[in-house]
């Protein structure tokens, strides 16, 4: 190891740079899953806080993507660097979306009655969640880990999560329907059970990022795209 | 490998290998280079970048140790074959080098010297002297800060403006090729901005080839890149030619990858 390189200062920044990602990543991984508790326990304290927290994550993105720009300006990256870099872009603005779908999910908390939420709809809404979270996890971790594979097989899950969706919509449809005052409620958490859907389409974006970053080919890599529900929303 | 692009080839190296004496600089390189674009020729010092420059338009001759095996066809034909006559092949594949080398001269004799070294003849239905001049110095991009001391010397001018004196005196015997070798490397940012603007101007009239050291420079300026380096005895091998976008973003080779990146060696 040579101090002096600059190319082993280079390799240096970036890796600090992926620890950076990663650390924004738990940080989203933490608020999804504290905004989904809060929701489930009605804990309005809980929803207010983690709704303000959100300004740490987009802070914390801002400061990544100028370390990028500086490192783009600074380095002249080229091939795999170039990759990389732009990737890193690419993935810290999508783990800053699902930031906010953790914080709109505490919006919609704070908006409604304080009646628990229908068992079902939560336990479903629950379901979405942890699929989605395990996806980003084990995305984020194919980053680290250079693991092409599961970057590839992850975005195959998220079929389950547009079924999961499906369900809930329709309980909520159905539910709008019998119980006209029901309408608001139903409405929020199907905006709930959306944000859970777009969450797990954003890891699938992370997942192309990673693709290309590890073999320079850029290609989609859903199997559905979830078409059927946004005829559903007209 | 035959490196190939989609583009009509102006300059086509076959099974080309460059010696100076024993010593093999270049090894069976095969490469077709498109007319009318720019084509970067990048890669380690000592990989032969300047060798094949120079076979490609036999100035290796002049090097008394050198010879060559394979051939080069221009527009198909083989320069090297015993009817053709290297000062012709020259005047076609004309070639700028490094340091700017104007000739202690007038700024206007040294673009005229070659165009009448050529048999220039100006006259009825021709531009006169003056005029390709003119015209010389304009698609050089030189024309408007020398039209007033077109009679001072050429050693006068800057060395940014030198080069495009260079450039202008290569185009006054209307080539077909240019070969540049490391043109922008001894200026600064500006000038060096004014010859990769030129480089690609020029593209649209001739084919151009372009050594340089820098990879900035070859990504910004170049349509189509080709990597050298050494194998083991030393020998400059072509290691991996595409479009320059692919080279830059996402190239085949860990080599290319390693040499643009830094970790090379
Ligand atoms: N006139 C010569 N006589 C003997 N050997 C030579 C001569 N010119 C070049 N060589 C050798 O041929 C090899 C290739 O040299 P060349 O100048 O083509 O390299 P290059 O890629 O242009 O390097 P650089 O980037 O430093 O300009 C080197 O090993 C060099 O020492
Ligand atoms: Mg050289």
């Amino acid at each position: 190891m040579n101090p002096h390189s600059p190319r082993e200062y280079f390799d240096r920044a970036q890796q600090k740079l992926l620890q950076r990602v990663l650390i924004l990543g738990s940080m989203v991984e933490e608020a999804m899953r504290e905004a989904m508790q809060a929701l489930q326990q009605r804990d309005f304290t809980a929803a207010r806080r983690i709704y303000v927290a959100d300004q740490e994550i987009n802070e914390q993105r801002y400061a990544i993507e100028m370390e990028c720009i500086t490192l783009i300006a600074t380095q002249q990256p080229m091939a795999r660097d170039a990759r990389l870099l732009a990737a890193m872009l690419e993935i810290i603005t999508e783990l800053e979306r699902i930031g906010d779908y953790a914080k709109g999910i505490c919006k919609i908390n704070l908006l409604m009655s304080e009646a628990p939420v229908d068992s079902t709809v939560m336990f479903n809404l629950k379901q979405m969640s942890e699929h989605g979270l395990g996806m980003l996890h084990r995305a984020l971790g194919a980053f680290v880990s250079q693991d092409i594979a599961a970057a590839r097989a992850i975005p195959l899950e998220d079929d389950a999560v547009d079924m999961l969706y499906n369900q809930v919509y329709r309980v909520l449809l159905a539910a709008m329907m019998a119980v006209p005052g029901s309408v608001d409620r139903s409405n929020h958490l199907i905006w709930a059970a959306h944000n859970l859907e777009r969450m797990a389409d954003r890891v699938i974006n992370i997942c192309e990022r990673i693709v290309y970053v590890y073999t320079g080919e850029m290609k989609e890599l859903d199997g559905s795209d979830g078409l059927q529900i946004e005829d559903n929303h007209g | 490998m035959i490196a190939n692009t989609p583009d009509p080839s102006a300059i086509q190296a076959q099974s080309l290998s460059v010696y100076y004496g024993d010593f093999r600089a270049l090894k069976e390189v095969n490469l077709s280079i498109p007319q009318k674009k720019v084509t970067a020729i990048i890669g380690p010092s000592g990989c032969g970048k300047s060798t094949a420059l120079r076979s490609f338009n036999r100035m290796n001759e002049l090097v008394p140790t050198a010879h060559i095996t394979g051939e080069i066809l221009f527009m198909g034909q083989n320069i090297y074959a015993s009817d053709v006559d290297p000062v012709e092949v020259r005047r076609r594949v004309g070639m700028v080098f490094q340091k700017p080398n104007p000739f202690p001269k007038s700024i206007y004799e040294n673009v005229a010297w070659g165009a009448r070294l050529n048999g220039f003849r100006g006259g009825v239905g021709h531009p006169s002297m003056d005029e390709w001049v003119e015209q010389c110095l304009h698609k050089a991009a030189l024309w408007d800060e020398v039209k007033d001391k077109l009679h001072q010397s050429g050693l006068s001018l800057s060395g940014g403006q030198q080069q495009r004196l260079c450039i202008a005196r290569a185009i006054a015997v209307k080539p077909e090729i240019i070969l540049m070798d490391e043109p922008a490397s001894a200026l600064d940012p500006i000038a060096t901005l004014k010859i990769e603007e030129l480089m690609r101007e020029l593209a649209e009239e001739y084919t151009i080839i372009v050594v340089t050291h820098n990879m900035q420079q070859a990504a910004r300026v170049s349509d189509y890149t080709a990597f050298f380096t050494m194998d083991e005895d030393r020998a400059g091998i072509l290691v991996e030619y595409g479009a320059t976008n692919q080279i830059f973003t996402n190239p085949k080779d860990s080599r290319t990858e390693g040499y643009i990146t830094g970790r090379y060696g």
